[in-house]
């Protein structure tokens, strides 16, 4: 009995971590004044490289890099245009979006139904067979401690260091930033390129963890969601984690719904999580003075610097 | 170390504004020879089996007014949302929505078969779209929702709804267990414009009336005005009296409706049942081609059956040189990146500097 509320917790651990991975990277990312709507292409992007350098070296840890890397590689096309050109945020992300789901379809099509290497999980003995909790906290793969890592650094980034204090500033009133001598752009540059990194993570979690095989499109509006989550979470990397288990929770429910044939069309159920995501964002927006309280203030808007 | 520094035009400048989606499309064209390249392929064979041999027979000529059709009445429909800064990106889901909607008749009263028949089926398509664009229209108006996120949400809820119709309830009975509906009948069939040459339907004819009306909304209606004025300056249209939160109803709905008559076209003039799949993501692909088009209705006419020789082209190329035509998702996604790059000359001037000629000037 134990064990299976242990194992369902475990599956939606798996469930939520790129959630988690691809939302915090774009957290970062809203926090600086960029609203990249990429996320979706830079996942799958990340996807695929994973799997394809891991079936080529035969080692998925170098799959996982080779996924941080073009990840961020590919954020820099979207930040060279909005951040040195300055075109539309909007229309700017979904173009990397397109070009991210038909580059990885092309790349990827070799690779269908091949079957993939699996990261394996770290196991520290004797405390992973505590019960309950044991395998939950001391035996998962290594992108769940990476996210959880990642949820305390970005955490400790922003709020406690003056970098991430003039992030935050860059994010909230550019100009003003810009008056006191601070580099807008290129702490933009930056931030667009942790997203894009942590995207490509996200997207490895899928290949080397989640379902080691690459199916086209598999990502399927997890990037999406992951945008959901940021506004739902507010703007904080706390709240963002409490969401992307949420989340993880409904669509490891309706999954095992499904499998109980409940007699509810499998096709409902599928939906859950995109309804989940509309109803979350519904429910966030309402309360406007929190919205526009956490909002960065220069969210979407283009910077040209005045000379 | 070289910068790219923008300079800022005093007035817009006409000519970038008409040649930048040229301009983009040629960069596209190098970039897409590059493609061939690394897959192997001679760059201007594979070139022209994408650009200019689907352009060489009358039948193919007609396969793109089929593929342009959807993708102009879409992006027609678009240009209003992007215009008025309401960002819908579900028109795929309207799309399929639309098309459910018309299909109702054909599929739940087949004994139904008038002159009416097929006029009713683009209502209820219209309807259809415009009904489901206003779920992210209420949820941005009234729960300050953001629409981007809702609307593309709402197309995975489409698709899965469609799968479960042609699956469940409204499968053929006859169907052999394959996902589809009946196959409708000739009075709820789109007609063929010319038969005796190629399959082309009338949707395609639909798609230009459409686009010709919305370019003659937005340029010559006051409400056309309202549309501008509310997305360059929300606050300067409030002080005209427009209301913002009408023009999220007004623009969703009209696009919306638009993407559900794109629907029933296709289903009803090229598929002729309703399937699991009944679009090759027109509605993203729609996208582009209203960028392309710089949001003008009458650009994006061009721009459609620029978009639609892609999809003719990569089936082309796939056949006679076997290069993927999931190298047609590539060449679209290129083509918007460049369109939107190069629109920042329409308004700036690019200067590429290198920091130490900077350095000395300061």
């Amino acid at each position: 009995m134990m064990d299976m509320w242990q194992n369902i917790i475990l599956t939606i651990a798996t469930a939520a971590t790129p959630l988690l991975i691809a939302a915090l990277g774009e957290l970062v990312v809203e926090r600086s004044g960029v609203l990249n709507l990429g996320v979706e292409g830079m996942m799958i992007m990340g996807a695929v490289t994973g799997f394809a350098v891991a079936l080529a070296t035969g080692n998925p840890w170098l799959g996982m890099i080779g996924a941080i890397i073009i990840g961020s590689l590919f954020s820099l096309l979207f930040g060279f245009l909005v951040l040195s050109i300055a075109t539309n945020q909007v229309a700017t992300g979904l173009s990397l979006t397109l070009l991210g789901i038909g580059l990885s379809g092309m790349i990827g099509e070799e690779f269908v139904g091949e079957p993939g290497v699996k990261l394996s999980n770290i196991e520290i003995p004797g405390l992973v067979d505590i019960p309950l909790v044991g395998r939950l906290l001391f035996g998962q793969d290594p992108i769940f401690y990476i996210s959880i890592a990642l949820v305390f650094g970005v955490m400790w980034f922003l709020f406690k260091t003056r970098t991430g204090l003039t992030l935050r500033s860059v994010g909230d009133n550019h100009d003003s930033a810009h008056a006191l001598g601070i580099p807008v752009l290129r702490y933009r540059y930056f931030a667009v390129m942790f997203g894009g990194a942590c995207a490509g993570l996200a997207g490895a979690h899928l290949t080397l963890v989640y379902t080691p095989q690459w199916i086209e499109n598999m990502t399927s509006g997890r990037g999406w969601i992951a945008l959901a989550l940021v506004v739902f979470a507010s703007w904080r990397p706390l709240r963002l984690l409490a969401g992307a288990y949420l989340f993880g929770a409904v669509s490891i429910g309706q999954l095992h719904a499904q499998a109980l044939g409940l007699g509810i069309p499998s096709q409902f159920l599928s939906s859950l999580p995109y309804l989940a995501t509309i109803v979350v964002l519904v429910i966030i927006s309402t309360n406007r003075r929190l919205t526009l309280m956490n909002t960065p203030a220069c969210l979407g808007k283009p910077f040209v610097p005045a000379r | 170390m070289i910068r790219v520094e923008l300079v800022k035009r005093p007035q817009h400048s006409n000519f970038y504004m008409l040649m930048s989606p040229f301009i983009a499309f040629g960069l596209t064209l190098v970039f897409g020879a590059l493609i061939f390249l690394a897959l192997g392929k001679n760059p201007f064979t594979g070139l022209y089996f994408y650009f200019i041999d689907p352009l060489s027979q009358v039948w193919s000529l007609h396969e793109l007014a089929i593929k342009a059709g959807p993708l102009i009445m879409i992006a027609a429909g678009l240009c209003v949302c992007y215009r008025s800064n309401n960002w819908n990106i579900g028109a795929e889901g309207q799309f399929i929505v639309g098309a459910i909607f018309g299909s109702m008749i054909p599929i739940l009263m087949p004994g139904f078969q008038t002159v009416l028949t097929l006029p009713l089926m683009l209502i209820m398509a219209m309807v259809g779209g415009a009904i489901y664009a206003g779920i992210p229209a209420l949820l941005k108006a009234r729960y300050n929702a953001n629409e981007i996120l809702t609307s593309l949400m709402l197309v995975y809820v489409a698709q899965l709804l469609l799968d479960w119709l042609v699956r469940g309830v409204w499968r053929d009975p006859q169907g052999f267990a394959f996902p589809g509906s009946v196959r409708f009948p000739p009075a709820a069939t789109l007609p063929e414009m010319i038969p005796s040459q190629g399959d082309a339907h009338y949707g395609f004819l639909l798609a230009l009336v459409a686009a010709i009306a919305v370019w003659f909304f937005l340029a010559k209606t006051l409400k056309g005005f309202e549309v501008s004025v509310l997305g360059l300056s929300p606050r300067a249209g409030k002080f005209a009296g427009f209301s913002a939160s009408a023009m999220v109803f007004f623009s969703f709905m009209l696009s919306g409706a638009l993407a559900g008559l794109a629907g029933i076209s296709e289903v009803s003039g090229a598929i002729g049942q309703l399937r699991e799949v009944i679009s090759p993501g027109y509605g993203f692909a729609a996208i582009i081609v209203a960028f392309l088009g710089r949001l003008n209705p009458l650009g994006t006419i061009a721009a459609g059956l620029l978009l639609a020789l892609t999809y003719l082209g990569g089936e082309a190329a796939q056949i006679s040189l076997g290069i993927s035509d999931k190298v047609v998702r590539v060449f679209q996604g290129m083509l918007l990146f460049f369109v939107l790059g190069c629109d920042t000359l329409v308004h700036y001037k690019i200067r590429i500097v290198s920091r130490t000629a900077e350095g000395s000037a300061t």
